[in-house]
């Protein structure tokens, strides 16, 4: 097989700048479309990011070049397909550390996370209670999340636990909006069995202290999932070393294609795992009254897969990589201080989560005093820019923080510093035009 | 005028803040029905009373309370303003060409003279997103009008 990707145009490793990032935004056409006469000012990745020419280009080569089932049938086109299936998810898998098999492909985060809550609540049935009592849940047990959480880390542990009998409990934030660590040595404790947290938060930006929460969850022998589908575009992000259990995470908001993201498990607990979908692809001898079932990570992926959206994803991983994840970070954190700094000199202006100076991610979300977030988005609009207003799928944090909405500007490796300028000049012009705030 | 001036009209911006009708007012043994809106993609509520006269044909009062953004309130605001002392047939007709104006995509000249200032969001029609913004409070007044209309009569 000798259909590698055209020689990448990404700049080698080296420290992002400026003048990088505006080589980079050359690889993204979308970048350059206006909207109101203005050229784009993307700061809406946090939602989904921009593919680059490269990830488009390995799609198309794939239809051009391999398309076929996967897994399927033993023509020359099928071997091929299957083989990029297969190196794509070797490259996803190394990108976060960990084996090819203990990652399974999945349409996104959201998926990953209800493939594992339905798995769980499969493993509380009399079918699969022998092979997989560890993951089984029931009456006493405790399923335990955060205040943080976006709504596809709390709502399958919800219906989980309405499904299973168990509880749901929760770690909360502080006023401020950081997880309160205190309370989460309270909240975990003997009957907690699943312990699910974000990594990075959608909203605030703050990034959890992993190891913390793992420790406390293991001291009570409990699984914890890690939902890093903000931490795994943005942070060079190592899940085994992290010790979680199982992670989830999305191929569109790292360069990558929608209809594709991940769900990693270690080895040892998936290979226990029961399945969730079930059907083709996914078995080894079906009889008409039973089925026996592949290995992971292919016992968890029914049905025919994504194969073009798997093989855009390793082209993403593959410009990330060649980015250097060390240099995304660094990059990132330099306009989220930015971001914050900027937000904290406008008066009326609330930055939610953590402070100016201290560590978070390349995100801000904000509340302007008096003027709505629809009303903030829409005047950042006539001007090119595109944020995020609404609740951002975390209603309940954004009730702890007693707001009901906010504006968030998120930022990545095809953003400037006069993209973070151009927000912040604009967001300071807001309460003007709605005539609030002005001396009075 | 710019589409962002057209949206934002002072009108529009004014009556956002001296808001007409915010605060439910008791019914006070008049026919009433109330109506709650809520618009999940930008969290916009609002929970509106419609009260009719003793002979359930007139509107009588609109009043509200809601959470949203300055299209949202400032519409429910003027609806509480044009609403009361219609007839009933009158305010659904109101409704019909609010929506209809708002649903043009800015081709249709409004109906100035039966809108009044509802007029003012025209602009609004250019902004696909903020239609249902704008709908919300008038959504919930057809269908409380409705229901108090069928309380009268059942009355
Ligand atoms: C923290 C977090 N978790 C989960 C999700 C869900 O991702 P997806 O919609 O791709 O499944 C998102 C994105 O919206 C997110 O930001």
């Amino acid at each position: 097989m000798t259909h590698h990707h055209e020689e990448s145009t990404v700049p080698a490793a080296g420290a992002l700048d400026d003048a990088r990032v505006r080589e980079i935004v050359e690889d993204f056409p979308v970048l350059s479309e206006e909207v109101e006469g203005h050229r784009i000012t993307y700061l809406d990745t946090g939602a989904t990011s921009q593919n680059p020419l490269q990830v488009l280009d390995a799609e198309r080569d794939y239809y051009l070049h391999r398309n076929s089932a996967v897994h399927r049938g033993a023509h020359t086109l099928a071997v091929h397909a299957t083989d990029a299936f297969e190196a794509a998810r070797r490259m996803v898998a190394g990108f976060v550390g960990a084996a090819e098999d203990e990652l399974v492909w999945t349409s996104n985060a959201t998926e990953a996370l209800n493939l594992l809550a339905y798995s769980f609540s499969n493993a509380s049935t009399e079918r699969w209670r022998a092979s997989a009592g560890r993951f089984a849940l029931g009456p006493g047990d405790e399923i335990v999340t955060t205040e943080l959480e976006h709504h596809a880390n709390l709502i399958p542990w919800q219906e989980l636990a309405a499904r299973t009998g168990a509880t749901l409990r929760h770690v909360p934030v502080t006023p401020e909006g950081e997880l309160d660590y205190a309370a989460a040595g309270e909240v975990v404790g003997p009957r907690t069995r699943v312990l699910a947290f974000t990594h990075v938060s959608n909203v605030t930006g703050a990034i959890t202290d992993v190891a913390r929460l793992v420790e406390l969850a293991r001291g009570v022998g409990a699984v914890t999932v890690l939902d890093a589908c903000q931490s795994v575009p943005h942070l060079p992000v190592d899940l085994p070393a992290l010790g979680v259990d199982f992670a989830a995470f999305s191929g569109h908001k790292m360069l990558g294609p929608t209809g594709i993201g991940a769900l990693y498990g270690r080895r040892e607990l998936l290979a226990e795992l029961p399945p969730f979908l079930t059907g083709g692809s996914m078995i080894t001898r079906v009889t008409m009254e039973e089925a026996e079932y592949l290995d992971p990570p292919t016992r968890f992926e029914a049905g025919t897969q994504r194969v073009s959206q798997a093989v855009g994803l390793a082209a993403a991983v593959e410009y990330l990589s060649r980015l250097g994840m060390d240099n995304v970070h660094a990059w990132e954190a330099e306009l989220g201080q930015r971001l914050a700094e900027g937000v904290e000199r406008i008066e009326g202006v609330r930055l939610l989560g953590p402070a100016a100076g201290r560590e978070r991610a390349g995100l801000v979300s904000v509340h302007v005093e008096g003027v709505h977030p629809h009303d903030v988005g829409q005047i950042l609009d006539t001007q090119g820019i595109a944020v995020r207003v609404g609740h951002h799928c975390a209603q309940p944090l954004h009730r702890a923080l007693g707001v009901t909405a906010t504006t968030r500007a998120s930022a990545y490796i095809y953003n400037t510093t006069d993209d973070v300028d151009r927000f912040l000049e604009a967001l300071a012009g807001v309460r003007g035009f709605f005539g609030v705030g002005a001396a009075r | 005028m710019s589409d962002l001036a057209q949206l934002y009209q002072q009108i529009i911006l004014d009556h956002s803040r001296q808001r007409t009708g915010e605060g439910l007012a008791d019914a006070a043994g008049l026919p009433s029905a109330e109506n709650h809106q809520y618009n999940p993609t930008c969290g916009d509520e609002i929970n509106l009373r419609v009260t009719l006269d003793a002979a359930g044909e007139r509107v009588e009062a609109v009043t509200w309370e809601g959470d949203g953004c300055s299209i949202s309130m400032a519409a429910a605001s003027v609806l509480a303003e044009s609403a009361p002392g219609l007839g009933r047939a009158e305010f659904q007709e109101l409704v019909d060409r609010f929506r209809e104006m708002l649903h043009s995509r800015g081709k249709v000249e409004p109906d100035a003279e039966l809108l009044g200032d509802a007029a003012a969001f025209a602009g609004v029609s250019k902004f696909v997103a903020r239609i249902k913004c704008a709908m919300l409070a008038w959504v919930a007044a057809e269908e409380a009008a409705r229901e108090a209309g069928a309380r009268a009569g059942s009355a």
